[in-house]
């Protein structure tokens, strides 16, 4: 059986719960494949900072020069 | 001395709990066009694996002709991009156990004859380091009034007692 949705007839006040037809579940596989790449996007660009803010700090306590990125992260 | 109620200018049209049954989509049909705005209010979980899972929206049962810009913050790191349909996301199973997203669909003019502006706010809640919040805006380019709006998890299934409220704006 596949998934459920609910349906609300605003006219009416009816609620229906209906499955999902074959075409609805494909269309949804299609979305979570775009949706998992978004997420793996995210989730490197928030480590890229992490990695680039500790690049900075560690240069900094070294008292080594810094890239102009790592200078970036520590501008307030 | 006479006094007079004043008119409602938010109305609730209509509303939804999911039942233990879960449900991929919650689907507002037959919307009146008797308003000026519609406001659409949730609070949602969703039974994907992840903390957080996409949610996103159909208009008129219509997935095509939306563009998108999104803004969001894990606690973080910000990012921002544009995926269309995408609203956010609601809390998803290893989440905090029994917490539920929060957010609110705004969108002015949808019975009007030009084409159809959603903004988005969403939170999600956990009790972790990293929790997504995402403002997003939206344009819908077909000119048709809006009768039909569904909310729309991705690849799961919405789990009981998530609830979406829509309510009709007037501005008078």
């Amino acid at each position: 059986m596949n998934p459920t949705r609910i349906e609300i007839n605003c006219e009416t006040g009816v609620e229906s719960i209906i499955e999902l037809t074959d075409a609805e579940v494909a269309e949804l596989a299609v979305q979570a494949e775009a949706a998992a790449a978004r997420k793996a996007e995210e989730d490197a660009k928030a480590q890229a900072l992490v990695d680039l803010k500790a690049s900075a700090k560690a240069k900094l306590i070294a008292g080594s020069p810094l890239t102009a990125e790592e200078a970036d992260t520590l501008v307030l | 001395m006479e006094f007079s109620m004043p008119s409602p200018t938010m109305t609730l049209i209509a509303s939804s709990t999911v039942g233990s049954g879960g449900a991929a989509s919650i689907d507002f049909n037959s919307i009146p066009s008797t308003y000026t705005d519609l406001c659409l209010k949730f609070s949602l979980r969703d039974n994907n694996s992840q903390s957080q899972n996409g949610i996103f929206i159909s208009i008129n049962s219509s997935t095509a002709n939306f563009t998108q810009k999104y803004l969001s913050g894990s606690g973080s790191a910000a990012s921002s991009g544009s995926i269309a349909r995408f609203i956010g996301y609601s809390d998803a199973a290893a989440a905090t156990a029994s917490t539920f997203n929060n957010g609110e669909l705004y969108i002015p003019n949808y019975a009007g004859s030009n084409n159809k502006s959603l903004s988005g706010d969403l939170v999600q809640e956990t009790n972790a380091t990293a929790a997504y919040s995402v403002m997003s805006a939206h344009l819908w380019s077909i000119t048709s009034a809006i009768t039909a709006i569904s909310l729309i998890a991705d690849t799961a299934s919405f789990v009981q007692f998530s609830t979406a409220y829509l309510y009709g704006i007037k501005n008078s």
